[in-house]
């Protein structure tokens, strides 16, 4: 039949315009403006998908983010997997397929399934597909599922981004009511954020042929949409759809392509006083036999397409409705020149304004459609009185129909507010708000525009009002279009085997599976949903989701408000991963921290690597020819013979200031520190409230009320915390300022038994003697003409200066000691060598010895834990961990029998070597220069007492012996750190 | 019960499935019970299913303050596993992780178990090490757990692109642990609503618990709910994330604290990702579901709370992450995210226990309960007939908090 699809004149389109577009592999002609579904319609295609489970053919059915049946998957440089038809716009050059069917939507050879459904309902593959083993079965259902394929790159142009704002008002849906809301709101002066999926403001006024103060809607649409642009303190963006309602009135709003340019989505995460909720109402589907034939559409659809779209979905229509809303349709349909056999309304009766509308066309009130005829395209319908009586077959190639209207409630129920069931329109409403949330127009429920303008207003006005903005009186534009009344049908029950009847046509999940859930005892709206998968398709059963809860109610016998809804969850409609990112990726996410040095390590090969606390820093610096072993033995001897410097600059440094910070110290630290002396500092170990070691690190102090505390690197942030949490909760009352000073100080730390003589060749106005400048003191003064504060402090156990200067001297000081060491061989040191010989003198490391299970006593620091403090944090736990009964793991070296053999870190110790329960593990293992062989250090039960015996570490195949020991393996006393 | 079968499916489709029986009743609710649980979760039904079976106890009822399996059952990313750090934990996961493997025979309802491994993806040095220490404890007790290159990490996922020599987190290795498996979470909560019901069990829901009653000597006599008291000698409360709630309610304090955590999935596409995915270096994990949404999950809510809400940083962060070692995911879409609500103890091992409440049985404390449901509903059957704890579990009684004698499991939060 030759026929145009496409109106002569009208509709949205810019018919200058014309945009070549492949579908199926198949090109068509479209307009700017038109989406892939209008395009479509206008080329005359039915058969735009397949289904999920029985590879039935479908076609269009909405026209927006409702669409169930559907979904494309698009190709080459917009490539996305799973679009509703309805939501992509086309341009040229676009390609787009059908997900779900193989070899074509036209003949797809998994519709084989539908030979099969009676052996598939609801739920089957529980009760099936166990024998021998659901691995044989898993691999072709994964492939049967899953819709269309992921995007297989990255999208080869363009970026995504993110933004903040804050709002007085944000208002969602810029349909009249939030139009209203939003020129109220800006009027009065606050910022008002209007945001709209749609590529157009003015909703459902896009779709539909009414007036606003006397003229066409969309004129006044226009308007507004000038007004709001003229006004500073408006923010009014379209293709920006508010996909999440969070806590604290945080709302997330996606806009796809702003500026058309290489920006492909942009997150906005806007932070409101107020949130209207203007989101408009989606509507319902009618059940019955094979509802989901291509040519069986929503009315609104099709309204939508006759009219903003200029697009001819059929010749020939039934309509068929249990509500007013869809006479208008009608009108406008016939309007469009489509004959419409008949209205089929539920209703016994129908109201003369209704019937005004629609005069000449028949109208079979109390009827309804029972069934639609055709494959691929519908060909008639059956209707039938509604108490039964026989049947009458109509012929039409378009079916439209209507089961009311949803509100979209879905943001305000993100939001947590409260949902009600009103029973004179059928459709749950906002009930209590959670947040600082209006709702208005048709997602309330009220269907008239003259309700969505007023309600739009008021809104707008109590919420600027609200944020201190006066709106002043405000006069709403007449408007007229006819009240709403319904009454619901939530499917027509058919005798006999007349077909599927649909009530979510993405999963395919019909009225039997309902039914069959609800006979298995599978009673709960919640348990129905997941027995049948119905409302978890990507539409999220927006069309569906009604009469699901509609027919569990018939079910038990009970009231819709008992039954109740599915939880809404964000998002609204889904949002790519890449926009919610925006642009943070990896060192967006993790940046890096440096030190000043940077640059001067890799020059001088330094090999970088993450260690802790998002620090990159030099591992090794390896030299022509070496082994990483050697590598690491020529640092460690340069420390150990000569000397070496590190930049300990990564090390957590506070800066502790105020009346209070000696006791706070007394409480966070075991031991005692508020009888140091100023210049002088002390280490000391933290536990958290449990009893367990949570830091180490030094305290000095500068003077009375000032000190400058430092802990481990990969600690530095959670301690911060700790401290904080301690003076905002514990002790709120205590002065005590905490200022982190990681990188307000650079060092370089000279270490080594000629770290002196160094010094002394870099000039310093420090006296270095021992004697006035002790281990565990600080100085401040000049090196090598460099304002310093030099502290002595020894993480590898020799004679060390820490050289702290501000970070803008830290490559100058650098330079300087690499030249003034240059005649005692100096060698800079990495992590590595760090590593083995903080492990040769039994220095702690947290992630090695400290791993979350250990006290001081297990350490042997029992000196540490002071005897004459009343109390400090963790000492009533590690007082109570120490009466029971349990043996500790303790700290002690490991001399593996083998010295060339080194224990793997982390290998467990177990009885004997054997297989069986752990009595401990290897912290740490590495050559030790100084030893000449492999050391290391482990916990193990009892430990100290067990020195001289032989531990055993179990691998894979096997056991590595090793001697227990005392845990330091270089100068037991400590002379060469103090000297 | 009902067998479940391609048989009976094709008996039944002969008279259009009219036949099938309820899988479980909805009994009168009685005023007095050998054993009250509380909970129609994993492990309340769990515990319910193995009294009958294994312990012959069948005056038991399960009362649920929704609909059976709609708590964090119902929310949770499925991923099972044993790959536990300390000798309590290890052995209990494995039975556990066994356990599943046989549950869709045991209970005759297919819970879609698929072994499908579980590859760590390894970004630092320290992570790398604490993993091997994981290895060679768990290879004590012959849970599977190796060291892969990158190269072979690579090849097992090759959605993987990100992550390479000039990333800011270039992947170092991977470990894989073969046990590891996911399958369907509805179907374990009705399969042993199911089979339990089958064996007498009674299941109640819509039934909340207000308060725990004591009588004179201070013993549980019983629970006062919505629908009235029902009494019982024996409660135990598997209220995962309420646990402080229902306790406190008898007076009984726990040390446990309740947090937020929440997962996300994707729209479903074809399949690209066959095994389970966990990168503890960035923070987030996924399966792709036989439905063929990515379910992806990443690090809990800092700080306590009662609240479902998704912290947008967090699951910023989280999203952000998996497209620094996931890039072509920056156009899969969102389509669907949720929280639920955990209680951990300090040491982030479980608590299934006696109390001090005489007859008053908890079990708690599940960061990743979920692969533990079998075990420990079968342990914890055992304690509540037995009045002794199982082997299994008898690491997990509150008995250790006596001391603080913590069996840390802390550094695991990664992967749930
Ligand atoms: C996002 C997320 C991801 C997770 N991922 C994993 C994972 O991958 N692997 C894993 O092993 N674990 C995972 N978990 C953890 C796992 O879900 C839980 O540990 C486990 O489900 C808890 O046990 P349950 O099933 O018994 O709890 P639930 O299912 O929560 O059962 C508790 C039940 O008690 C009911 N209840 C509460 N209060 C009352 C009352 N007063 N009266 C009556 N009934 C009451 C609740 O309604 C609920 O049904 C995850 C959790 C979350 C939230």
């Amino acid at each position: 039949m030759a026929h145009d699809y496409r109106r002569p004149t009208g509709g949205r389109i810019d018919r200058n315009r014309k945009l070549r577009f492949h579908f199926n592999g198949k090109p068509y002609d479209g307009f700017e403006g038109d989406t892939l579904a209008s395009a479509l319609i206008a080329n005359g295609v039915s058969v735009t998908a397949r289904s999920f489970k029985y590879h039935r053919p479908r076609g269009i059915v909405g026209s927006g983010v409702e669409e169930p049946a559907s979904l494309v998957e698009l190709e080459g440089a917009d490539a996305s997997a799973n679009n509703q038809i309805t939501t992509v716009a086309i341009r040229s050059g676009l390609r787009a397929k059908s997900v779900n069917c193989w070899p074509s939507a036209e003949f797809d050879l998994g519709a084989i399934n539908q030979l099969f459904a009676r052996l598939i309902p609801a739920g089957f593959y529980y009760k099936t597909f166990k024998w021998p083993s659901w691995h044989l079965f898993e691999p072709i259902i994964r492939r049967a599922a899953g819709l269309a394929a992921a995007p297989s790159d990255p999208p080869a142009h363009g970026h995504f981004e993110a933004r903040h704002a804050h709002a007085d008002v944000l208002i969602a849906g810029a349909g009249p009511s939030g139009l209203m809301a939003a020129l109220v709101a800006g009027r009065a002066g606050a910022r008002v954020f209007l945001a709209d999926e749609a590529t157009e403001a003015g909703g459902s006024l896009l779709s539909r042929t009414l007036q606003i103060d006397g003229r066409p809607a969309m004129d006044w649409v226009a308007d507004a949409v000038a007004e709001l642009a003229m006004m500073d303190n408006v923010t009014h963006l379209q293709n920006a759809t508010v996909w999440a309602y969070r806590e604290h009135n945080l709302v997330v709003v996606n806009e796809r392509k702003p500026d058309h340019g290489a920006l492909l989505e942009r997150s906005w995460r806007v932070r409101a006083r107020k949130v209207i909720c203007a989101t408009g109402a989606i509507e319902r589907a009618m059940v019955f036999a094979n509802n989901d034939r291509p040519g069986v559409m929503l009315v609104s659809a099709v309204q939508t397409y006759v009219n903003r779209y200029a697009a001819i979905p059929g010749n020939r229509a039934v309509v068929f409705t249990n509500n007013d809303s869809a006479y208008a349709a009608a009108a406008d349909m016939a309007a469009a020149g489509i004959s419409i056999a008949a209205i089929v309304d539920c209703r016994d009766s129908v109201s003369a304004r209704n019937l005004e509308q629609v005069a000449g066309i028949e109208v079979l009130a109390g009827h309804v459609v029972t069934a639609a005829k055709g494959r691929k395209r519908i060909r008639a319908v059956t209707v039938s009185r509604r108490d039964g009586g026989t049947a009458r077959e109509i012929r039409c190639d378009l079916l439209a129909h209507s089961g009311g209207w949803n509100p979209a409630v879905h943001l305000f129920s993100q939001s947590r507010g409260t949902l009600r069931y009103d029973p004179t329109i059928a459709c749950f409403v906002p009930d209590v708000p959670a947040q600082p949330t209006l709702s208005v127009g048709a997602a309330t429920g009220r269907m008239t525009l003259a309700d969505a303008l007023r309600t739009g207003a008021e809104a707008g006005s109590e919420a600027a009002s609200a944020c201190g903005f006066d709106s002043g009186p405000c006069d709403v534009p007449e408007s007229d279009d006819i009240a709403y009344t319904i009454e619901p049908l939530w499917r027509v029950d058919t005798p006999g085997p007349s077909g599927k009847a649909f009530l979510d046509i993405q999963n395919d999940v019909s009225v039997d599976d309902v039914l069959l859930a609800l006979r298995e005892g599978y009673s709960n709206v919640e348990h129905v949903k997941r027995y049948t998968t119905g409302g978890m398709g990507i539409d999220q059963g927006k069309t569906g989701n009604i009469n699901i809860i509609g027919t569990i109610a018939q079910h038990h016998g009970v009231n819709l408000r008992d039954v109740g809804t599915t939880t809404f969850r964000s998002p609204y409609t889904p949002v790519s991963f890449g926009a919610i990112a925006g642009l943070r990726e990896e060192s967006v996410l993790f940046p890096y921290r440096h030190t000043p040095i940077t640059a001067w390590n890799q020059a001088n090969g330094a090999v970088m690597y993450e260690a802790g606390a998002r620090w990159r820093r030099p591992g090794y610096f390896p030299r022509e020819g070496e082994s990483f072993q050697d590598t690491v033995n020529r640092e460690c001897r340069a420390v150990r013979e000569r000397v070496g410097v590190y930049d300990g600059s990564p090390l957590g440094t506070f800066e502790l200031k105020g009346r209070d910070v000696a006791r706070f110290l007394d409480f966070i630290y075991t031991n005692v520190m508020s009888n140091l002396k100023p210049g002088n500092g002390r280490y000391g170990l933290m536990l958290s409230d449990d009893g367990l070691i949570l830091d180490d690190g030094v305290a000095f102090r500068i003077d009375e009320h000032r000190w400058v505390v430092s802990t481990s690197t990969g600690h530095a942030d959670a301690i911060h915390q700790h401290m904080e949490k301690i003076l905002q909760t514990l002790r709120p009352d205590w002065q005590v300022y905490v200022t982190t000073v990681t990188s307000q100080w650079n060092n370089a730390t000279v270490c080594g038994p000629k770290a002196r003589e160094v010094m002394t060749a870099l000039g310093t106005s420090i006296d270095l003697s021992p004697e006035s400048f002790p281990f565990m003191s600080f100085r401040d003064g000049t090196v090598a003409g460099l304002p310093a504060r030099v502290m002595r402090v020894s993480f590898t156990g020799e004679l060390s200066y820490e050289v702290n200067v501000a970070p803008r001297h830290m490559r100058m000081l650098w330079d300087r000691v690499m030249k003034a060491g240059a005649s005692f061989d100096i060698e800079p040191v990495g992590s590595e060598a760090s590593h083995v010989l903080r492990v040769e003198k039994g220095f702690l490391s947290l992630g090695h010895e400290v791993d979350g299970t250990v006290d001081p006593y297990d350490l042997g620091m029992s000196w540490v834990m002071s005897k004459t403090k009343a109390d400090f944090l963790g000492k009533r736990s590690v007082d109570l961990r120490r009466q029971g009964s349990r043996r500790r793991r303790e700290l002690v070296g490991l001399l593996p029998l083998d010295p060339n053999r080194a224990i793997p870190e982390g290998a467990p110790l177990t009885p004997g070597g054997r297989k069986e329960a752990t009595e401990g593990v290897t912290t740490a293992c590495v050559w030790s220069v100084v030893q000449n062989r492999w050391v290391g250090l482990g916990l193990i039960e009892n430990g100290r007492t067990r020195h001289g015996e032989t531990a055993y570490a179990r691998l894979k195949d096997g056991a590595i012996p090793a001697i227990i020991t005392a845990p330091v393996f270089h100068d037991l006393e400590g002379e060469r750190l103090r000297s | 019960m009902q067998n479940y079968s391609i048989l009976s499916l094709a008996r039944n489709a002969v008279c259009s499935h009219r036949n099938w029986r309820q899988a479980w009743r909805s009994p009168p609710l009685k005023d007095r019970y050998d054993v009250i649980v509380i909970g129609a979760g994993g492990h309340g039904l769990a515990t319910a299913y193995y009294l009958a079976k294994e312990f012959g106890i069948t005056g038991v009822a399960v009362v649920e303050r929704g609909w059976l399996g709609g708590g964090n059952i119902a929310r949770n990313t499925v991923t099972i596993r044993s790959n536990y750090m300390r000798d309590e934990s290890i052995p209990f996961y494995v039975k556990s992780v066994a356990m599943f493997e046989g549950l869709t025979r045991e209970l005759n309802f297919n819970m879609m178990h698929s072994k499908r491994t579980m590859v760590d993806v390894v970004q630092t040095y320290p992570k790398m090490r604490e993993l091997r220490r994981r290895q060679l404890t768990m290879d004590i007790y012959g849970a599977t757990y190796e060291q892969i290159s990158t190269a072979e990490l690579r090849r097992r996922i090759p959605a993987l692109t990100g992550g390479g020599a000039d990333a800011r987190l270039p992947i170092i290795g991977g470990m894989v642990h073969t046990d590891a498996a996911v399958n369907r979470h509805d179907a374990v909560a009705w399969g042993y609503a199911r089979a339990a019901d089958a064996r007498g069990v009674e299941i109640h829901q819509q039934t909340a618990v207000k308060a725990l009653i004591r009588d004179g000597q201070g013993a549980i006599e019983g629970v006062e709910t919505n629908r009235g008291t029902i009494r019982a000698r024996k409660v135990v409360v598997a209220v995962s994330g309420h646990t402080t709630s229902v306790t406190e309610t008898a007076g009984l304090r726990l040390p446990l604290r309740t947090m937020n955590l929440t997962a996300f999935v994707s729209e479903p596409v074809k399949p690209l990702v066959d095994v389970i995915v966990n990168c503890p270096d960035s923070g987030f994990y996924f399966s792709q579901s036989d439905k063929g949404e990515m379910v992806i999950g990443g690090a809990p809510d800092m700080g306590q709370s009662f609240r479902r809400d998704i912290k947008q940083h967090v699951f910023e962060d989280t999203v952000s992450a998996m497209l620094s070692l996931f890039p072509a995911f920056k156009k899969l879409k969102l389509m669907r995210q949720w929280g639920g609500h955990l209680d951990i103890a300090h040491d982030a091992s479980p608590i299934m226990s006696k109390t001090d409440v005489e007859g008053l049985f908890v079990t708690a404390g599940w960061w990743g309960g979920y692969k533990a449901i079998p075990a420990g509903g079968l342990t914890l059957a055992h304690l509540v007939a037995k009045g002794a704890p199982h082997p299994l579990m008898a690491p997990f009684t509150l008995d250790r908090f006596r001391h603080l004698d913590f069996i840390m499991e802390s550094g695991t939060t990664t992967a749930r």
